[in-house]
């Protein structure tokens, strides 16, 4: 009952009050490292990204061809039917332009991160991934953009063996 | 479905500040007793606790709910805790109807605990882990990045400009104002002032985000022969509903939650509701970004696609418009403890209702209203609906 209750609970405290050490408290400092196993689906698409190549999976029974691959089809649970390979090119389907990092560190650069539909695939199925070569103001939504790969010796099977996607005309 | 009436008989909240002297227990205890004490009960008369909070790793406390047990009233209870993500201070009391609708408790506790200013040197560094570990994190992402890939998407979608959403965050925060518990409330903000803010991650700035908060909230819900017993103004749960979409976020269109629009009309048809811009007379969507609060309204078919920027500057979302959304002040003005501030908005729904909130009460008597969280990685959607009478 808010409009009874005169004075609510909750002391709110100032940064300064932490680094001057006007309050009391812990601190700690865990040490969490994990090592992910890419799966199935996921490791043939990276060991792909590897060659040079994006592969996705298609699903008779939906009629749809979607990226990144999975071993089921999330959406008639069934096996997926197929491996198919698309293109390393497609449309930008959104992005932003991203001045500051996790915690909150500004950037000098912007990095552009976008969700980039790939052709060959169905529709409106896209990847997450970054724009380059590109002036940030010059980015629009349904631009046409193509994978800048590494060189083939330094690709290990990564996301990042594309840099990012770069404008084409 | 041979359900039993809930009734919301009791609320209690803390203030939400950015870095709070109190632990998280601390916290969970001062709004259970507030909410306990609104309904002159006590924990005897409490048959089992629901509590939302977000992930471990968020507070570095393993086993966290058992943590906050005992501040949320568990004591020696059955406790069950829930987490979907931004959604969980919607779900926690839709966890806690169907308890006492399926006659397991007449009494359930309801508490969202949120302390999210331990986690060093920013909290993002816990919602980082919500990306695909292979496929998005080596990319640097951050959290900023889904909300501005969406919000660009929505705004392209419609031809909307910043200034067109920043009314939203004007609104909220100039209704915040009048909420004694508000961490950002301004009575003199105006839009120039959000176009002017830092911009972060395009199109998002800093004044069309929620802060970093700490806070608690609590609900008490009772069996109708009980709630009765306790109060002459009940507030009754009507309807709940809740929907998850694909975690595969790229490969669906971002312009429009389809997942809130299941969950909603989940919610509509429990409580009978045909014509849900004539029958919710208020609302308190999911804003911890102002185009969210225009996203949810339209999966919430409360107003047409696209056509909520156009209500917000017409004034209809205004308190004292036809129909009002986030009169509290929303996540943007009173802040957003992740799980405290989905129950803060039912909360508001049930001061709102019985005619109790203050300077922030809507005119014209609301006999129902609709409270909605949202979270995950743009997924899921949690819809609660109350009415008084009936």
């Amino acid at each position: 009952m808010t409009a009874k209750i005169k004075e609510f609970p909750g002391v709110g405290l100032r940064e300064s009050d932490f680094t001057e050490r006007k309050v009391l408290f812990t601190e700690w400092k865990p040490d969490a490292r994990y090592a992910w196993d890419a799966g199935v689906a996921i490791g043939r698409y990276l060991a792909e990204l590897k060659e040079g190549r994006i592969i996705g999976v298609r699903c008779h029974h939906c009629r749809r061809t979607v990226v990144p691959p999975r071993i089921f089809c999330e959406w008639c649970f069934r096996p997926m039917d197929e491996w198919v390979y698309l293109e390393d090119h497609g449309v930008v389907n959104t992005f932003s332009i991203c001045y500051v990092q996790w915690d909150m560190e500004r950037l000098e650069e912007p990095l552009i991160p976008a969700v980039i539909e790939i052709a060959g695939a169905s529709k409106g199925v896209g990847i997450l991934h970054l724009l380059g070569e590109v002036d940030p103001r010059e980015v629009k939504i349904g631009m046409k953009v193509k994978a800048v790969w590494k060189p083939a010796a330094e690709r290990i099977g990564a996301i990042t063996d594309i840099r990012y996607f770069k404008p084409i005309n | 479905m041979g359900l039993r009436k809930v009734a919301v008989v009791g609320a209690g909240m803390t203030k939400f500040v950015r870095r709070a002297q109190e632990t998280g227990k601390e916290l969970a205890y001062e709004a259970a007793k507030m909410a306990l004490d609104s309904c002159e009960l006590t924990l005897d008369d409490v048959d089992g606790v629901a509590l939302g909070t977000a992930p471990d790793a968020f507070d570095g406390v393993h086993m966290k709910g058992e943590y906050l047990s005992d501040g949320a009233g568990a004591w020696r209870k059955p406790f069950m805790r829930s987490y979907v993500g931004g959604g969980t201070g919607v779900f926690a009391p839709i966890q806690g109807w169907y308890h006492v609708a399926s006659g397991l408790f007449d009494v359930c506790l309801v508490v969202c605990e949120e302390k999210m200013s331990s986690c060093q040197p920013h909290p993002q560094g816990a919602f980082l882990t919500i990306f695909d570990h292979t496929t998005e994190r080596p990319l640097g992402p951050n959290l900023l990045w889904i909300f501005a890939l969406e919000m660009n998407r929505y705004m392209q979608t419609y031809g909307l400009q910043k200034k067109d959403i920043a009314l939203v965050s004007v609104k909220n925060k100039r209704n915040a104002a009048d909420h004694p518990c508000a961490l950002l409330g301004d009575p003199n903000i105006t839009v120039e002032d959000v176009l002017k803010s830092e911009v972060l991650a395009w199109p998002v700035q800093r004044l069309d985000v929620s802060p970093v908060t700490d806070g608690a909230v609590a609900l008490v819900l009772a069996a109708e022969n009980v709630a009765k017993r306790i109060t002459d103004k009940p507030v009754w749960i009507k309807g709940v509903g809740w929907s998850l979409d694909t975690a595969y976020w790229t490969n669906r269109d971002l312009y429009y939650p389809k997942y809130v629009e299941y969950a909603a009309r989940m919610a509509y048809e429990m409580a009978g509701i045909r014509e849900p811009r004539k029958e919710i007379h208020i609302v308190e969507p999911y804003d911890p970004f102002d185009y969210k609060e225009l996203h949810h309204l339209e999966g919430l078919l409360l107003a047409d696609k696209g056509e909520a920027p156009r209500l917000t500057a017409e004034g209809v979302t205004a308190r004292t418009g036809n129909m009002p959304v986030c009169p509290s002040g929303g996540l943007l003005g009173v802040g957003n403890p992740i799980a405290a501030a989905g129950l803060m908005k039912v909360a508001e729904i049930f001061w709102q209702l019985r005619g109790e909130a203050g300077k922030r009460q809507v005119p014209g008597k609301p006999i129902t209203g609709l409270a909605q969280a949202w979270g995950d990685l743009m997924q899921v959607g949690t819809v609660i609906i109350l009415g008084i009478g009936g």
